[in-house]
Protein backbone atom coordinates (compact mmCIF):
# COMPACT_ATOMS: atom_id res chain seq x y z
CA UNK A 1 0.00 0.00 0.00
CA UNK A 2 2.94 2.24 0.97
CA UNK A 3 4.32 1.71 -1.87
CA UNK A 4 1.37 2.31 -4.28
CA UNK A 5 0.96 5.91 -2.57
CA UNK A 6 4.74 6.64 -2.50
CA UNK A 7 4.47 5.66 -6.34
CA UNK A 8 1.91 7.94 -7.45
CA UNK A 9 3.03 10.75 -5.49
CA UNK A 10 6.34 10.70 -7.28
CA UNK A 11 5.08 10.03 -11.24
CA UNK A 12 1.69 12.24 -10.00
CA UNK A 13 2.59 15.00 -13.03
CA UNK A 14 2.76 11.97 -15.49
CA UNK A 15 -0.19 10.30 -14.43
CA UNK A 16 -2.14 13.38 -14.33
CA UNK A 17 -0.52 13.95 -18.14
CA UNK A 18 -1.73 10.47 -19.39
CA UNK A 19 -5.32 10.55 -17.95
CA UNK A 20 -5.94 14.40 -19.61
CA UNK A 21 -4.68 12.48 -23.00
CA UNK A 22 -6.15 9.41 -22.72
CA UNK A 23 -9.72 11.85 -21.63
CA UNK A 24 -8.73 14.36 -25.04
CA UNK A 25 -8.00 11.14 -27.44
CA UNK A 26 -11.19 9.15 -26.13
CA UNK A 27 -13.55 12.08 -27.13
CA UNK A 28 -11.42 12.61 -30.32
CA UNK A 29 -12.02 9.17 -31.36
CA UNK A 30 -15.58 8.69 -29.90
CA UNK A 31 -16.81 11.16 -32.35
CA UNK A 32 -15.20 9.72 -35.51
CA UNK A 33 -18.68 7.94 -35.96
CA UNK A 34 -21.00 9.59 -37.63
CA UNK A 35 -24.02 9.37 -35.43
CA UNK A 36 -22.56 9.44 -32.19
CA UNK A 37 -22.98 13.43 -31.43
CA UNK A 38 -19.84 15.65 -30.30
CA UNK A 39 -19.71 16.01 -26.27
CA UNK A 40 -18.29 19.15 -27.11
CA UNK A 41 -19.68 21.31 -29.82
CA UNK A 42 -19.94 25.45 -30.66
CA UNK A 43 -23.38 25.05 -30.43
CA UNK A 44 -23.61 26.07 -27.04
CA UNK A 45 -24.71 28.60 -25.29
CA UNK A 46 -21.74 30.31 -24.50
CA UNK A 47 -20.01 30.05 -27.69
CA UNK A 48 -22.91 30.52 -29.83
CA UNK A 49 -23.22 34.06 -28.02
CA UNK A 50 -19.70 34.66 -28.80
CA UNK A 51 -20.08 33.84 -32.31
CA UNK A 52 -22.87 35.87 -32.70
CA UNK A 53 -22.19 38.91 -31.55
CA UNK A 54 -18.65 38.60 -33.85
CA UNK A 55 -20.61 37.78 -36.74
CA UNK A 56 -23.34 40.95 -36.48
CA UNK A 57 -20.11 42.85 -37.28
CA UNK A 58 -18.04 41.52 -39.75
CA UNK A 59 -21.30 40.35 -41.63
CA UNK A 60 -21.39 44.62 -42.75
CA UNK A 61 -18.53 44.02 -44.14
CA UNK A 62 -19.69 41.30 -46.85
CA UNK A 63 -23.48 42.58 -47.19
CA UNK A 64 -23.29 44.14 -50.89
CA UNK A 65 -22.00 40.83 -51.86
CA UNK A 66 -24.85 38.84 -49.64
CA UNK A 67 -27.33 41.00 -51.33
CA UNK A 68 -26.16 40.31 -54.53
CA UNK A 69 -26.26 36.64 -54.43
CA UNK A 70 -29.71 36.75 -52.57
CA UNK A 71 -30.53 39.06 -55.78
CA UNK A 72 -29.54 36.78 -58.33
CA UNK A 73 -31.48 33.83 -56.51
CA UNK A 74 -34.55 36.08 -56.75
CA UNK A 75 -34.34 36.23 -59.83
CA UNK A 76 -33.80 32.55 -61.12
CA UNK A 77 -36.88 31.95 -58.58
CA UNK A 78 -39.01 34.29 -60.44
CA UNK A 79 -38.11 34.05 -63.91
CA UNK A 80 -39.33 30.17 -62.91
CA UNK A 81 -42.65 31.20 -61.32
CA UNK A 82 -43.09 33.72 -64.44
CA UNK A 83 -42.56 30.55 -66.97
CA UNK A 84 -45.34 28.98 -64.87
CA UNK A 85 -48.04 30.54 -64.26
CA UNK A 86 -50.39 27.78 -63.60
CA UNK A 87 -49.30 27.24 -60.52
CA UNK A 88 -52.66 27.04 -58.36
CA UNK A 89 -52.82 28.26 -54.66
CA UNK A 90 -54.12 24.65 -53.98
CA UNK A 91 -50.83 23.73 -54.78
CA UNK A 92 -49.55 25.78 -51.86
CA UNK A 93 -51.45 24.42 -48.99
CA UNK A 94 -48.76 24.08 -46.38
CA UNK A 95 -50.00 20.84 -44.92
CA UNK A 96 -49.41 19.11 -48.05
CA UNK A 97 -46.06 20.34 -48.76
CA UNK A 98 -43.14 17.54 -48.76
CA UNK A 99 -40.56 19.87 -47.65
CA UNK A 100 -40.05 22.75 -45.06
CA UNK A 101 -37.86 25.68 -45.12
CA UNK A 102 -36.33 27.94 -42.83
CA UNK A 103 -33.59 30.44 -43.13
CA UNK A 104 -30.99 30.56 -40.76
CA UNK A 105 -27.64 32.31 -40.81
CA UNK A 106 -23.85 30.94 -40.55
CA UNK A 107 -21.97 32.58 -37.59
CA UNK A 108 -18.93 30.36 -37.76
CA UNK A 109 -17.28 28.70 -40.33
CA UNK A 110 -14.20 26.60 -41.13
CA UNK A 111 -12.57 24.77 -44.78
CA UNK A 112 -9.25 24.75 -43.16
CA UNK A 113 -9.64 21.11 -40.94
CA UNK A 114 -10.36 17.71 -42.48
CA UNK A 115 -13.68 18.15 -40.43
CA UNK A 116 -15.18 21.12 -40.86
CA UNK A 117 -18.32 22.11 -39.28
CA UNK A 118 -20.68 25.06 -39.27
CA UNK A 119 -22.58 26.92 -37.06
CA UNK A 120 -26.44 28.72 -37.39
CA UNK A 121 -27.93 31.26 -35.28
CA UNK A 122 -31.22 29.22 -35.16
CA UNK A 123 -31.76 26.08 -33.31
CA UNK A 124 -34.33 23.61 -32.06
CA UNK A 125 -36.60 27.21 -31.03
CA UNK A 126 -36.66 27.73 -34.86
CA UNK A 127 -37.91 23.89 -35.33
CA UNK A 128 -34.11 22.53 -36.49
CA UNK A 129 -33.17 19.15 -35.54
CA UNK A 130 -30.76 16.35 -36.27
CA UNK A 131 -30.37 15.32 -40.25
CA UNK A 132 -32.26 18.85 -41.75
CA UNK A 133 -30.42 19.48 -45.15
CA UNK A 134 -28.34 23.07 -45.26
CA UNK A 135 -28.08 24.77 -48.44
CA UNK A 136 -27.37 28.32 -49.58
CA UNK A 137 -28.38 30.43 -52.99
CA UNK A 138 -26.04 28.68 -54.97
CA UNK A 139 -26.22 24.59 -53.48
CA UNK A 140 -25.82 21.86 -51.30
CA UNK A 141 -23.65 23.24 -47.77
CA UNK A 142 -24.31 19.72 -44.87
CA UNK A 143 -26.85 18.41 -42.79
CA UNK A 144 -27.79 19.48 -39.12
CA UNK A 145 -25.76 17.73 -36.68
CA UNK A 146 -26.61 19.06 -33.41
CA UNK A 147 -29.12 21.65 -32.11
CA UNK A 148 -29.49 23.33 -28.69
CA UNK A 149 -32.09 25.67 -28.18
CA UNK A 150 -31.02 28.93 -30.08
CA UNK A 151 -27.63 27.20 -32.24
CA UNK A 152 -26.98 24.45 -34.37
CA UNK A 153 -23.77 23.00 -35.75
CA UNK A 154 -23.47 21.90 -39.27
CA UNK A 155 -21.31 19.43 -40.24
CA UNK A 156 -20.53 20.84 -44.24
CA UNK A 157 -20.03 18.67 -46.85
CA UNK A 158 -16.31 19.58 -46.64
CA UNK A 159 -16.17 17.03 -43.74
CA UNK A 160 -14.25 13.58 -44.07
CA UNK A 161 -17.21 12.25 -42.40
CA UNK A 162 -19.83 13.64 -44.84
CA UNK A 163 -21.77 11.21 -47.62
CA UNK A 164 -24.09 12.64 -49.58
CA UNK A 165 -26.46 10.98 -52.43
CA UNK A 166 -25.94 12.95 -55.44
CA UNK A 167 -26.11 12.07 -59.38
CA UNK A 168 -25.59 13.61 -62.90
CA UNK A 169 -28.07 15.89 -64.05
CA UNK A 170 -30.60 14.93 -66.26
CA UNK A 171 -29.49 11.14 -65.52
CA UNK A 172 -30.51 8.87 -62.80
CA UNK A 173 -26.82 7.57 -62.04
CA UNK A 174 -26.20 8.18 -58.69
CA UNK A 175 -22.92 7.77 -56.35
CA UNK A 176 -21.81 9.10 -53.11
CA UNK A 177 -20.22 12.77 -52.66
CA UNK A 178 -17.33 12.47 -50.15
CA UNK A 179 -14.61 15.09 -49.21
CA UNK A 180 -10.63 14.07 -49.45
CA UNK A 181 -9.86 17.09 -47.41
CA UNK A 182 -7.77 18.54 -49.84
CA UNK A 183 -9.01 21.33 -51.75
CA UNK A 184 -12.12 23.54 -49.88
CA UNK A 185 -13.19 23.95 -53.75
CA UNK A 186 -13.32 20.26 -54.66
CA UNK A 187 -15.02 17.07 -53.37
CA UNK A 188 -15.06 13.88 -54.95
CA UNK A 189 -18.28 11.83 -55.99
CA UNK A 190 -17.66 7.94 -56.24
CA UNK A 191 -19.71 5.03 -57.67
CA UNK A 192 -20.91 6.14 -60.73
CA UNK A 193 -20.40 3.15 -63.03
CA UNK A 194 -18.23 2.92 -65.84
CA UNK A 195 -21.06 2.67 -68.88
CA UNK A 196 -21.80 6.47 -68.02
CA UNK A 197 -20.50 9.02 -70.79
CA UNK A 198 -19.22 11.80 -68.74
CA UNK A 199 -17.90 15.16 -70.04
CA UNK A 200 -15.81 17.92 -68.10
CA UNK A 201 -18.46 20.66 -66.92
CA UNK A 202 -21.50 18.38 -66.54
CA UNK A 203 -23.97 18.81 -63.30
CA UNK A 204 -23.98 17.66 -60.30
CA UNK A 205 -27.12 18.23 -58.40
CA UNK A 206 -28.46 15.73 -55.52
CA UNK A 207 -29.65 12.59 -55.86
CA UNK A 208 -33.27 11.33 -55.45
CA UNK A 209 -31.94 8.31 -52.78
CA UNK A 210 -31.72 10.91 -49.86
CA UNK A 211 -33.96 11.36 -47.48
CA UNK A 212 -32.51 14.60 -46.53
CA UNK A 213 -32.49 16.85 -49.27
CA UNK A 214 -34.99 17.13 -52.12
CA UNK A 215 -33.85 15.89 -55.68
CA UNK A 216 -32.01 18.44 -58.24
CA UNK A 217 -30.44 21.06 -55.67
CA UNK A 218 -26.96 22.19 -57.93
CA UNK A 219 -23.88 21.02 -56.02
CA UNK A 220 -21.00 21.35 -58.85
CA UNK A 221 -19.82 20.72 -61.93
CA UNK A 222 -17.29 17.72 -62.93
CA UNK A 223 -13.67 18.80 -63.11
CA UNK A 224 -11.42 15.53 -64.00
CA UNK A 225 -12.81 11.99 -63.79
CA UNK A 226 -10.56 8.70 -63.73
CA UNK A 227 -11.53 5.06 -63.56
CA UNK A 228 -11.19 3.50 -60.22
CA UNK A 229 -8.50 0.84 -59.20
CA UNK A 230 -11.40 -1.62 -59.97
CA UNK A 231 -11.64 0.25 -63.15
CA UNK A 232 -15.43 -0.40 -62.89
CA UNK A 233 -16.69 2.92 -61.42
CA UNK A 234 -15.45 6.80 -61.61
CA UNK A 235 -13.86 8.52 -59.02
CA UNK A 236 -15.19 12.25 -60.21
CA UNK A 237 -13.50 15.51 -58.82
CA UNK A 238 -16.56 17.90 -58.74
CA UNK A 239 -16.02 21.82 -58.56
CA UNK A 240 -18.46 23.19 -55.84
CA UNK A 241 -20.45 25.84 -56.95
CA UNK A 242 -21.06 27.58 -53.83
CA UNK A 243 -17.47 29.64 -52.21
CA UNK A 244 -17.24 27.61 -49.09
CA UNK A 245 -15.10 30.47 -47.74
CA UNK A 246 -18.11 33.25 -48.33
CA UNK A 247 -21.02 32.08 -46.67
CA UNK A 248 -23.52 33.79 -44.80
CA UNK A 249 -27.47 33.34 -45.67
CA UNK A 250 -28.51 29.54 -45.63
CA UNK A 251 -32.10 27.46 -45.75
CA UNK A 252 -32.38 24.59 -43.97
CA UNK A 253 -34.45 22.06 -45.49
CA UNK A 254 -36.86 19.70 -43.42
CA UNK A 255 -38.21 16.71 -45.28
CA UNK A 256 -41.75 16.02 -43.48
CA UNK A 257 -41.17 12.19 -44.82
CA UNK A 258 -37.19 11.82 -43.88
CA UNK A 259 -38.16 10.56 -39.75
CA UNK A 260 -40.36 7.64 -41.70
CA UNK A 261 -37.57 6.34 -44.36
CA UNK A 262 -34.76 6.46 -41.97
CA UNK A 263 -36.58 4.23 -39.41
CA UNK A 264 -37.83 1.80 -42.31
CA UNK A 265 -33.94 1.73 -43.40
CA UNK A 266 -32.98 1.09 -40.04
CA UNK A 267 -35.45 -1.26 -39.47
CA UNK A 268 -33.37 -3.44 -43.00
CA UNK A 269 -29.84 -2.53 -41.12
CA UNK A 270 -30.79 -4.24 -37.88
CA UNK A 271 -32.49 -7.14 -39.90
CA UNK A 272 -28.94 -7.74 -41.45
CA UNK B 1 -1.83 38.03 -15.08
CA UNK B 2 -2.24 34.81 -16.23
CA UNK B 3 -6.01 34.44 -16.37
CA UNK B 4 -6.20 38.02 -18.18
CA UNK B 5 -3.55 36.32 -20.72
CA UNK B 6 -5.53 32.83 -21.04
CA UNK B 7 -8.84 35.21 -21.84
CA UNK B 8 -7.10 37.32 -23.84
CA UNK B 9 -5.69 34.46 -26.12
CA UNK B 10 -8.43 32.23 -26.36
CA UNK B 11 -10.51 35.42 -27.71
CA UNK B 12 -7.82 36.29 -29.98
CA UNK B 13 -7.41 32.57 -31.40
CA UNK B 14 -11.12 32.18 -32.15
CA UNK B 15 -11.88 35.56 -33.01
CA UNK B 16 -9.13 36.60 -35.11
CA UNK B 17 -6.55 33.47 -36.14
CA UNK B 18 -9.31 30.60 -37.08
CA UNK B 19 -10.96 32.78 -39.42
CA UNK B 20 -7.52 34.12 -40.96
CA UNK B 21 -7.25 30.68 -43.14
CA UNK B 22 -3.96 31.95 -45.54
CA UNK B 23 -3.79 30.59 -48.74
CA UNK B 24 -6.57 28.61 -47.46
CA UNK B 25 -5.53 26.61 -44.85
CA UNK B 26 -2.96 28.37 -42.66
CA UNK B 27 -3.91 29.37 -39.20
CA UNK B 28 -1.86 30.32 -36.64
CA UNK B 29 -2.63 29.04 -32.97
CA UNK B 30 -1.55 31.96 -31.46
CA UNK B 31 -2.67 30.41 -27.50
CA UNK B 32 1.03 28.44 -27.61
CA UNK B 33 2.65 31.97 -26.19
CA UNK B 34 0.15 30.78 -22.94
CA UNK B 35 2.19 27.56 -22.16
CA UNK B 36 5.73 29.49 -23.49
CA UNK B 37 4.81 32.89 -20.87
CA UNK B 38 3.65 30.63 -18.19
CA UNK B 39 5.85 30.88 -14.81
CA UNK B 40 8.27 28.10 -14.55
CA UNK B 41 8.38 28.06 -10.74
CA UNK B 42 5.07 27.07 -10.75
CA UNK B 43 2.85 23.98 -9.74
CA UNK B 44 3.34 21.23 -12.47
CA UNK B 45 0.09 19.52 -11.98
CA UNK B 46 -1.58 22.74 -11.90
CA UNK B 47 -0.28 24.09 -14.58
CA UNK B 48 -0.77 20.92 -17.37
CA UNK B 49 -4.69 21.05 -15.87
CA UNK B 50 -4.86 24.61 -17.08
CA UNK B 51 -3.53 23.60 -20.48
CA UNK B 52 -5.77 21.19 -20.74
CA UNK B 53 -8.56 23.41 -20.29
CA UNK B 54 -7.60 25.98 -22.42
CA UNK B 55 -7.04 24.01 -25.83
CA UNK B 56 -10.19 22.34 -24.51
CA UNK B 57 -12.06 25.98 -24.66
CA UNK B 58 -10.39 26.49 -28.41
CA UNK B 59 -11.64 22.73 -29.36
CA UNK B 60 -15.09 23.98 -28.05
CA UNK B 61 -15.09 27.06 -29.99
CA UNK B 62 -13.58 25.82 -33.19
CA UNK B 63 -15.78 22.51 -33.03
CA UNK B 64 -11.99 20.47 -33.25
CA UNK B 65 -13.16 17.31 -30.79
CA UNK B 66 -10.26 17.47 -27.75
CA UNK B 67 -7.47 18.04 -30.93
CA UNK B 68 -6.00 21.37 -29.15
CA UNK B 69 -6.22 19.76 -25.63
CA UNK B 70 -4.11 16.76 -26.49
CA UNK B 71 -1.84 18.83 -27.96
CA UNK B 72 -1.65 21.77 -25.55
CA UNK B 73 -1.42 19.08 -22.66
CA UNK B 74 1.33 17.23 -24.25
CA UNK B 75 3.64 20.16 -24.49
CA UNK B 76 2.80 21.30 -21.10
CA UNK B 77 3.81 17.77 -19.86
CA UNK B 78 7.31 18.22 -22.02
CA UNK B 79 8.10 22.28 -21.60
CA UNK B 80 10.56 20.92 -18.90
CA UNK B 81 12.35 18.41 -21.09
CA UNK B 82 12.36 21.19 -23.97
CA UNK B 83 13.77 23.86 -21.55
CA UNK B 84 16.39 21.69 -20.26
CA UNK B 85 17.54 21.05 -23.28
CA UNK B 86 17.71 24.77 -24.75
CA UNK B 87 18.43 26.26 -21.54
CA UNK B 88 20.75 23.81 -19.92
CA UNK B 89 20.73 22.77 -16.12
CA UNK B 90 20.53 26.11 -15.02
CA UNK B 91 16.83 26.49 -15.63
CA UNK B 92 16.24 24.54 -12.79
CA UNK B 93 17.51 27.61 -9.95
CA UNK B 94 15.80 29.82 -8.53
CA UNK B 95 17.04 32.56 -10.22
CA UNK B 96 16.66 31.84 -13.83
CA UNK B 97 14.33 34.58 -15.50
CA UNK B 98 13.03 33.42 -19.13
CA UNK B 99 14.13 37.60 -20.18
CA UNK B 100 17.60 36.86 -19.22
CA UNK B 101 18.53 33.96 -21.69
CA UNK B 102 19.79 34.92 -25.32
CA UNK B 103 17.04 35.71 -27.96
CA UNK B 104 18.20 32.51 -29.90
CA UNK B 105 17.42 30.17 -26.94
CA UNK B 106 14.20 32.12 -26.30
CA UNK B 107 13.52 31.15 -30.34
CA UNK B 108 14.25 27.64 -29.83
CA UNK B 109 12.46 27.02 -26.90
CA UNK B 110 8.82 28.70 -28.53
CA UNK B 111 9.87 27.05 -32.40
CA UNK B 112 10.30 23.51 -30.32
CA UNK B 113 6.92 24.03 -27.92
CA UNK B 114 5.24 25.11 -31.77
CA UNK B 115 6.93 22.24 -33.83
CA UNK B 116 5.70 19.00 -30.99
CA UNK B 117 2.57 20.88 -30.54
CA UNK B 118 1.69 20.86 -34.69
CA UNK B 119 2.89 17.92 -35.28
CA UNK B 120 0.74 16.08 -32.77
CA UNK B 121 -2.23 18.28 -33.65
CA UNK B 122 -2.38 17.72 -37.53
CA UNK B 123 -1.01 14.10 -36.94
CA UNK B 124 -4.42 13.51 -34.85
CA UNK B 125 -6.51 15.25 -37.19
CA UNK B 126 -5.75 13.53 -40.30
CA UNK B 127 -5.67 9.85 -38.24
CA UNK B 128 -3.57 8.13 -41.19
CA UNK B 129 -0.21 7.97 -41.40
CA UNK B 130 -1.09 7.59 -45.54
CA UNK B 131 -1.13 11.24 -45.84
CA UNK B 132 2.36 11.69 -44.09
CA UNK B 133 2.99 14.33 -46.70
CA UNK B 134 0.33 16.60 -46.03
CA UNK B 135 0.89 16.23 -42.07
CA UNK B 136 4.39 17.07 -43.05
CA UNK B 137 2.85 20.28 -44.88
CA UNK B 138 0.60 21.47 -42.57
CA UNK B 139 2.95 21.12 -39.50
CA UNK B 140 5.68 22.94 -41.69
CA UNK B 141 3.67 26.20 -43.07
CA UNK B 142 1.41 26.37 -40.14
CA UNK B 143 4.18 26.17 -37.72
CA UNK B 144 5.97 28.59 -39.24
CA UNK B 145 3.15 31.08 -39.69
CA UNK B 146 2.45 30.42 -35.93
CA UNK B 147 6.15 30.86 -35.22
CA UNK B 148 6.08 34.73 -36.84
CA UNK B 149 3.22 35.45 -35.11
CA UNK B 150 4.45 34.22 -31.50
CA UNK B 151 7.27 36.22 -32.01
CA UNK B 152 5.51 39.48 -33.25
CA UNK B 153 3.10 38.86 -30.46
CA UNK B 154 6.21 38.39 -27.88
CA UNK B 155 7.97 41.58 -29.49
CA UNK B 156 4.54 43.58 -29.00
CA UNK B 157 3.87 42.79 -25.43
CA UNK B 158 7.50 42.22 -23.99
CA UNK B 159 8.15 43.98 -20.62
CA UNK B 160 10.76 46.32 -21.31
CA UNK B 161 14.39 45.31 -19.62
CA UNK B 162 15.77 48.26 -17.35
Amino acid sequence: MQQIINFIVRYKTTLLYLFFMILAISFTVQSRSYHRSRVFNSANYITGSIYEKSSNISSYFNLSSENQKLLEENQRLRRALANHPDIDTILQDTSQLKYTITTAQIIKNSYALPNNYLTLNKGSKAGLKQDMGVISPEGVLGIVEHTTANFATVQSILNAKSTINAKIKNTSYFGSLTWDGKNYNVVQLEDIPRLVNLTIGDTIVTGAMSSIFPEDIPIGTIQKFDLNQSKSFYSIDVALFNDMTNLRNVYVILNTDGPEIRELEAKIDDEQ
Amino acid sequence: MNALRFLLLVAAQVLVFNKLNFFGFINPMVYILFLYWYPIKENRSAFISISFLLGLIIDIFSDTMALHAASSVTIAYLRPAIMRFVFGVNFEFQSFKLSNTTRIQQITFLALLIITHHLLFFTLEIFSFSNLLLILKKVVFTGAATLVVCLLFRTLFSVRKE
